[in-house]
């Protein structure tokens, strides 16, 4: 059997650009049906190509209109782009309202152009790992760009880094002093901090503290974080906002950080997958095995502590099975 | 290719076609929607139909909304079908609510609008005719 015979259709269609096959594509991910698993294996190799991006910060900082004017911006300049904004699910229900897309406006004709909601479902590592491959589909679909949007809230920013090589942070004018920028966990992963709505009074000081803030903070790498403001009820500054962001992939590759961020970006990817499976494996293998069974009831009885079990869990008595 | 299983959300596009500006009803539907476990892609006011059926296509839904009060649904739903069947979509079942005439509601429902609700509809009987519709099986 050649290689090629191998690739399932649908990967040949999202490569030649099938959108209703990518679009499909997207929801077996979501759903986490393992048939889509052949497809986003066969296109790994064709990725890597795409830049992505991704957007973050609080509710209602305009993330969403910036986007909006950003792919303008990038279409008018020839690149293609791909959107994948991320909402949160409730807790109680599982259900959301995913409204990314009122604030989107584009010819419908425009073929340059993919825009996906997507749900957050439950647990923040979830998402991530999802987020990530829906990126990798989109990027195999031959898109320049992918966009990925999500609401800043501390952790689920952090999963932003594994997915997209460059971070854009947004923050509006009066979100609160430096502490506030601090503690809001949100400083560590930006490389572009977009202070947006600065048609609004108090912008040019949010800048002042933000770029304090950078000359006196350790950084990651060599790169020192730019700050941007832009408006989108004025328009402004979307162009130097892209100029930033291209100024971090230049950076990424002329310093060589790009590999270093791969290679953390898959080696965590790698054991997160081996973790996962071992973990479900190990799950299952408490169920049914008697003896581990007995050590689960002895860690229950308090006989046994739960490292010494964890142990011999480990080692697994695989013995006659 | 299987479509999703009973377990996971459905998802809905919630539109509204035309150029009245009038969206509480979409957005009290979307909401109750939401409350109902569905994942609601709202597209909000003024879509025209070619951009309804692209959201519909990229979102991938298993159903879509369209609210309308202008009184121009008997050129807008139609388009949406029509455009929808030339994607060789024309299965995702399309309701629709709003001010709509019973007259025009037994044609639109002939050419093809599966579900019309008007005024005095409860959320409970759009909710359950929305779950049929989109999991016929369920």
């Amino acid at each position: 059997m050649t290689v090629r015979a191998r690739v399932p259709p649908a990967a040949r269609a999202i490569q030649k650009g099938d959108r209703r096959v990518l679009a499909r594509a997207i929801s077996q991910v979501e759903n986490g049906d393992p048939a889509v698993e052949p497809v986003v294996r066969a296109l790994y190799s064709k990725t890597g190509r795409a830049t992505v991006v991704g957007i973050t910060g609080p509710l209602g900082v305009g993330k969403s209109s910036l986007i909006n004017l950003l792919v303008a911006h990038l279409r008018d300049h020839g690149r293609s782009v791909a959107i994948v904004a991320v909402d949160p699910s409730s807790p109680f229900t599982g259900g959301s309202v995913l409204g990314d897309r009122i604030r989107f406006d584009r010819r419908a004709d425009d073929q340059g152009v993919f825009f996906r909601s997507m749900a957050s479902r439950g647990e923040l590592g979830g998402v991530a790992a999802r987020t990530r491959q829906v990126a990798r589909l989109m990027d195999a679909a031959g898109f320049d760009i992918v966009l990925v949007e999500t609401v800043g809230s501390g952790q689920v920013d952090l999963a932003i880094r594994d997915v997209a090589s460059t971070s854009v942070v947004v923050l509006v004018p009066h979100l609160g002093d430096e502490v506030q920028t601090l503690k809001a966990g949100l400083f560590e992963i930006a490389d572009v901090f977009c202070i947006n709505k600065s048609d609004l009074p108090g912008s040019d000081l949010a800048r002042k503290d933000l770029t304090e803030l950078i000359a006196l903070g350790a950084t990651r790498s060599k790169w020192r974080p730019r700050v941007v403001q832009t408006s989108t009820t004025e328009t402004s500054g979307i162009a130097e906002l892209w100029s930033d962001v291209d100024a971090h992939e230049k950076f990424l590759d002329s310093s060589g950080q790009r590999a270093v961020d791969d290679r953390r970006r898959l080696s965590v990817e790698i054991v997160e997958l081996v973790r996962e499976r071992v973990g479900r494996e190990l799950t299952d293998r408490l169920d049914r095995d008697p003896a581990l069974r007995k050590v689960l009831d002895e860690v229950v009885a308090r006989t046994v502590d739960p490292q010494d079990a964890a142990e011999r869990l480990e080692r697994g008595p695989r013995r006659g099975r | 290719m299987p479509r999703s299983s009973k377990s996971t959300p459905i998802r809905v596009l919630i539109a509204k076609p035309g150029l009245d500006g009038h969206d509480r009803g979409a957005k009290v539907v979307a909401r109750a929607l939401r409350d109902a476990g569905f994942e609601v892609i709202y597209a909000g006011l003024r879509q025209t139909p070619e951009e309804i059926v692209r959201a519909a296509l990229e979102e991938d839904v298993d159903l879509i909304g369209l609210s309308i009060l202008s009184g121009a649904h008997m050129a807008l739903f139609p388009k949406v079908l029509a455009l929808l069947k030339k994607e060789k979509a024309g299965k995702i079942p399309v309701f629709a609510g709003g001010i709509i005439p019973d007259e025009d509601a037994r044609r639109l429902k002939k050419a093809g609008i599966r579900a019309i609700f008007g005024p005095g509809t409860t959320l409970e009987e759009i909710v359950t005719t929305a779950q049929r519709l989109a999991r016929p099986a369920a």
